[in-house]
């Protein structure tokens, strides 16, 4: 059998078992679920599929139930498009796909929960992006996608990926985390340096509240998918360039479960603290 | 963890628990009475009430209701087509007692003169909990097919349903029984692995003490397209 605990686990496995990261993910899925190859593959390639239909659907006309949220994808385009993009290309489209995603999960949308619908936008935006900016294969973006959902089911073992019970950094700071180790591998980082992409993704995000205005999905989850994404990239490159972790991946899961639990309750997806109890949000909650 | 509910599961949004979660309770309420619902009266409590709306979770329980599952993009546009199909649908508060914070219950009147009670509570993660049918207590997911049994409380019913079982060659994965009171109404839920055949449940039906029979089974029901009312 082969199943994994920790991403250290799964390092030891590809060495034990002369296997890739991908491959590490696929096969204890195969087993787990007691499937075929075929089948594990295609339905991870269906949700890559979903992502994109997703990305090429995005409609900016739709607002949200409180009107709080829509439209600002298509600002973020027309900007890009103006030639006034500071951030790049690679950053521009990565930004302006996460907000787009985000936008359509709160307009009621058909989204893919990666690993929650809240943090929806993260992943599709920086793999849509490598796969269109990077030519990738479609085979390495099936791969990037076993690697960030191994990397997201060690985060929910060990720590969680649930606002209600660690806040947003398990929402965007594990979506971040499995985004950069993707990117890291579509770009050619060996397995060390996937696994220390999501260290250094994940270490940013510690601590995140999960303070949802009316407690709707919509302020501040939307705009916050462009700043997993965004450090979900900076990660890889760091990690890439040779830069380390000087805590190790699974340490800082561990940190993060530790954090959760001694966060207060009313920054845990209640909407009883934080950006909820600002005087706007109170304002704006009478209103809907 | 099953890495599809880390990546995944596809779905209509905003939230896994109040919508994704909300079309399951819906969709399994509607298997476990087992025809088209000509009316609804849903009752919300705690989390549903208070963000249901901007949450969609009305549209997402009407939307199981009708058949549709988590991904259908149609979820947005569920009350109308209710309307359209002629269901009655009326929303209210829940007066529950310490509940789960995203818990509905639902009467549900079905075409054929069935009716069905239940309290459904999303548990976060488009995961479900089915806590109670007919006003006894159960405690089930709806990830397995699922048989559910209501009987009076005498001696031989859990023999009758498990050889049947047995002879059907089903295997049973969870199986849990509840009672109102000694030698009064009785409930049984059994998860199995396999489907049951019709005949089986049929012939559970007319077993003598077997007051009602539910199942709630996995192949996919896909929702009527006619659209017309009936």
């Amino acid at each position: 059998m082969i199943t994994y605990h920790s991403i250290q686990d799964i390092l030891e496995l590809c060495e034990k078992e002369q296997m890739t990261f991908a491959q590490v993910i696929e096969r204890a899925d195969m087993e787990e679920r007691a499937v075929t190859q075929e089948a594990s593959y295609a339905k991870m390639q269906s949700m890559y599929e979903a992502m994109r239909h997703a990305d090429a659907t995005y409609d900016a006309k739709l607002t949200s139930a409180s009107g709080l949220v829509g439209g600002d994808g298509e600002k973020l385009r027309a900007y890009n498009e103006a030639g006034k993009n500071l951030c790049g290309d690679f950053l521009g489209l990565v930004m302006e796909k996460a907000i787009k995603m985000a936008e359509g999960n709160a307009c009621m949308r058909r989204i893919v929960a990666a690993p929650t619908a809240g943090s929806c936008g993260v992943i599709p935006a920086v793999f849509l992006t490598a796969q269109e900016k990077l030519a990738c294969t479609e085979e390495q973006m099936v791969a990037a996608m076993y690697i960030s959902a191994g990397v997201g089911a060690v985060i929910a073992e060990n720590a969680s990926i649930a606002g209600a019970s660690g806040g947003c950094q398990a929402e965007i700071g594990s979506a971040s985390a499995m985004a950069a180790a993707g990117l890291c591998f579509l770009q050619g980082g060996t397995n060390a340096m996937i696994a220390n992409a999501a260290a250094l993704a994940l270490k940013n995000m510690l601590g995140l509240a999960c303070d949802p205005v009316c407690g709707l999905v919509e302020v501040p989850c939307v705009k916050r998918n462009v700043a997993g994404a965004v450090n979900a990239v900076s990660a890889a490159q760091l990690s890439l360039a040779g830069i380390k972790s000087a805590i190790p991946v699974d340490e800082v899961i561990d940190a993060m479960r530790r954090i959760g639990n001694e966060m207060s309750p009313n920054i845990k997806e209640t909407g009883q603290g934080g950006l909820a109890t600002t005087p706007t949000a109170i304002q704006i909650g009478k209103s809907l | 963890m099953n890495i599809f509910d880390v990546v995944g599961p596809v779905m209509v949004g905003p939230s896994s628990s109040h919508t994704a979660g909300a079309v399951k309770i819906g969709y399994i309420s509607r298997k476990l009475l087992g025809e088209q619902p000509v009316s609804a009266r849903i009752l919300l409590y705690g989390s549903f009430l208070t963000t249901g709306k901007g949450h969609g979770t009305r549209k997402a329980l009407v939307a199981g209701l009708l058949g549709m599952q988590p991904d259908d993009a149609r979820i947005p546009q569920a009350l109308t087509l209710a309307e359209e199909r002629g269901m009655q649908i009326e929303f209210g508060e829940a007066q529950l007692k310490e509940a789960h914070p995203n818990t509905a219950q639902l009467y549900l009147q079905g075409q054929e003169g069935r009716s069905l009670e239940i309290i459904g509570q999303s548990l976060g993660g488009s995961r479900i909990n089915i806590a109670e049918i007919d006003g006894i207590e159960t405690n089930f997911s709806g990830d397995y097919p699922t048989l559910v049994v209501h009987n009076q409380d005498q001696p031989g019913h859990v023999a009758e349903v498990t050889s049947m079982l047995s002879h059907k060659g089903v295997n049973i994965a969870y199986m849990q029984l509840y009672r109102s009171s000694r030698g009064g109404e009785a409930v049984m839920v059994v998860e199995c692995d396999q489907e049951i055949p019709k005949e089986g449940i049929d012939w559970l039906k007319k077993v003598e003490g077997v007051k009602k029979v539910t199942y709630l089974g996995h192949d996919t029901e896909a929702m009527d397209k006619g659209g017309t009312a009936r």
